[in-house]
């Protein structure tokens, strides 16, 4: 109602401005064009115009990624290196990416990130939400202060992160201080306790992004059905479950599809916490970070590299297949 | 008694919201605090303390005289200012044709730029890094930007906006003569100027935090973006939190002002995304 209330003067002015604006184009398009023109509806370069306008889109979408992901295809067939085109190979590297231990490493660890990290994005945020409806200014300030996390670069975030979590960083001095524990905890030295801990990072980056995207689905829950559940006698909690959660239904699968595929593929937080080198002996390395490691460098195995892809390429699919139809089984 | 249960509510939610302000903005606070304290002050004490014993300026100074700060930032500007270009002007075009002209190939191209939508940028990488082999852009600014020049969620975007737009208003404009291109600049793209904001705003965001494709694209130190920076900064600085929370700060603080500014865009951008996606 606002908005409409907000458009409607600029509206106006709008108006007025084309109104403007069409009485001098009209008046120099007569005298400009010749007579056989006017009668015709579609000029030439009317013609050529949808294909100008979409062409810098198209090329740079066909090129870099179109493009891009048939030439993985290609080469994940291939025993092609940085420096040498290789040939082809037929399955070979998804042969050898059995036997590779860092594979094993690298799915254990993107897909435990899945299990462990969706749950929280998709409640969480969900609960903070709730919490801080409404267009109070003291509202207005914890919103803003919950989705400052999320423009911060995942790069810095880490380093501020290994340095809180080390064992003389401020988490650990808390602990010791309050007598929680008698030595520091591990936190960025132990496999799992590292992994953990990027999780962690991962989840305190995201929650304000799925925040705000619950807020715009509560905005659009009928607020009878909250005056309802009180009358009814329903506790916050009760509210929650009976109304907000059913309400929110189809942004939680969203939120699930959007957090399932961020989380089998996270990069940043996880390489900058490990030193870029996946933990203690590659323990903690993820997907995209074998990617990385076996893709680029002199030494590249471009082809196994691309194998890999088409790996992450497929889950990713077909995690996005499963989530599909959960929303259509839901649905009905 | 119902006045004291809304009391006792409120009570909480306002609990959680400060415990929930402190994990999130906490360690910001922390490292504010680091990167102020000096060579006297124990980083390690137990407990710790927030307020400096002896606040200086050095720590800042130090990071500016070892790690080209500033080139770093130029570099991630150049980069945010070709994302920033690609994003508005290509996404605006391409959307304006998708949503309302009427053209061969036009269903070919939408579902082709939907399904590049799917494809995580780990599949596509290293070909992309062939690519800009190949076309001998290996290691320039150039490279960062380019396949980021267009992401197809603000081709779908702009499509959205701009099929928004009342038929009626370039109904009148075309009786009246006006070419497609007139229309679109004239009627279509004044429209959809808080979209355009909103994608520049994101691409903005997109590139100053992008990490992964500079890292394999990049390999001169001349030419590292301000992320590249901050990873090698933590390589040289690791021994001391104080330089590395100097650094950190260094690189946060203008996107953080950049979001304080344009605060309801962000929310106005998740608000268009979450709902058409």
């Amino acid at each position: 109602m606002q908005q409409s209330e907000k458009t409607a003067p600029r509206a106006r002015v709008k108006e007025s401005r084309r109104e403007k604006w069409r009485e001098k184009k009209e008046a120099r398009r007569i005298s400009a064009i010749p007579k056989q023109q006017r009668i015709s509806h579609v000029s030439a370069s009317d013609k050529v115009a949808p294909y100008l306008l979409s062409l810098p889109a198209f090329l740079i979408v066909f090129i870099f990624v179109f493009l891009a992901a048939l030439n993985t295809i290609r080469l994940a067939f291939t025993d092609s290196t940085m420096l040498v085109p290789g040939h082809f190979i037929g399955i070979q590297n998804f042969l050898d990416i059995k036997n590779d231990p860092y594979f094993k490493y690298a799915i254990v660890n993107s897909s435990l990130y899945v299990v462990c990290v969706v749950p929280f994005m998709v409640i969480l945020p969900l609960i903070l939400a709730n919490l801080v409806r409404g267009n109070t200014k003291i509202m207005d300030f914890f919103r803003t202060s919950f989705y400052m996390p999320v423009v911060m670069s995942a790069v810095v975030v880490g380093m501020i992160w290994t340095n809180l979590l080390d064992s003389h960083g401020l988490v650990n001095s808390f602990f010791l201080a309050v007598h929680w524990v008698q030595k520091p905890i591990p936190f960025l030295t132990d496999r799992w306790l590292l992994l953990f801990s990027c999780m962690f990072v991962t989840i305190w980056l995201g929650l304000g992004y799925y925040m705000v995207i619950y807020l715009t689905a509560l905005a659009n829950i009928d607020e009878s059905l909250y005056e309802a559940a009180q009358l009814d006698g329903c506790n916050a909690a009760q509210e929650f479950i009976h109304v907000t959660m059913p309400g929110c239904r189809p942004t939680m699968i969203l939120v699930m599809m959007l957090s399932t595929i961020a989380a089998f593929r996270v990069f940043n937080e996880v390489y900058v916490m490990t030193n870029g080198l996946g933990g203690p002996g590659g323990e903690d390395m993820t997907m995209s970070m074998l990617i990385q490691q076996e893709g680029t460098g002199l030494q590249a195995h471009t082809g196994y590299a691309s194998a890999l892809s088409i790996i992450v390429l497929l889950i990713v699919g077909v995690l996005l297949i499963i989530e599909n139809v959960l929303q259509r089984r839901l649905d009905r | 008694m119902k006045q004291h249960k809304v009391t006792v509510g409120k009570f909480f939610q306002y609990l959680i919201l400060v415990l929930v302000f402190i994990l999130l903005v906490g360690p910001l606070i922390w490292e504010i605090s680091l990167s102020f304290k000096g060579p006297r002050d124990n980083v390690y004490a137990v407990p710790p303390y927030i307020i400096p014993k002896s606040p200086t300026w050095n720590n800042y100074v130090k990071v500016f005289h070892q790690v080209p700060i500033f080139r770093y930032m130029l570099n991630t500007l150049i980069v945010a200012a070709l994302s920033i270009f690609g994003n508005v002007a290509f996404s605006t075009m391409a959307g304006y044709a998708l949503a309302r002209l009427k053209w061969h190939g036009r269903k070919l191209v939408y579902l082709m730029i939907m399904v590049t939508m799917i494809i995580p940028v780990e599949g596509v990488i290293i070909s992309q890094f062939l690519i800009m082999r190949a076309l001998n852009l290996q290691n320039t600014l150039l490279a960062v930007a380019l396949p980021g020049m267009v992401g197809a969620i603000n081709i779908l975007l702009m499509t959205n906006a701009m099929a928004a737009i009342p038929n009626e208003l370039e109904e009148a404009a075309e009786v009246d003569g006006a070419s497609v291109w007139q229309r679109f600049i004239h009627i279509c793209v004044p429209e959809c100027k808080g979209t355009m904001t909103v994608v520049g705003i994101f691409a903005f965001v997109g590139s100053w935090n992008d990490f992964l494709w500079p890292l394999i694209v990049l390999s001169d130190e001349n030419k590292y973006t301000l992320t590249l920076g901050m990873n090698r900064l933590k390589g040289i600085f690791i021994q001391d939190p104080r330089l590395i929370a100097a650094g950190a700060m260094v690189a946060l603080i203008p996107i953080i002002v950049f979001f304080l500014c344009f605060q309801r865009y962000f929310f106005r951008g998740l608000e268009q995304g979450a709902l058409k996606g």
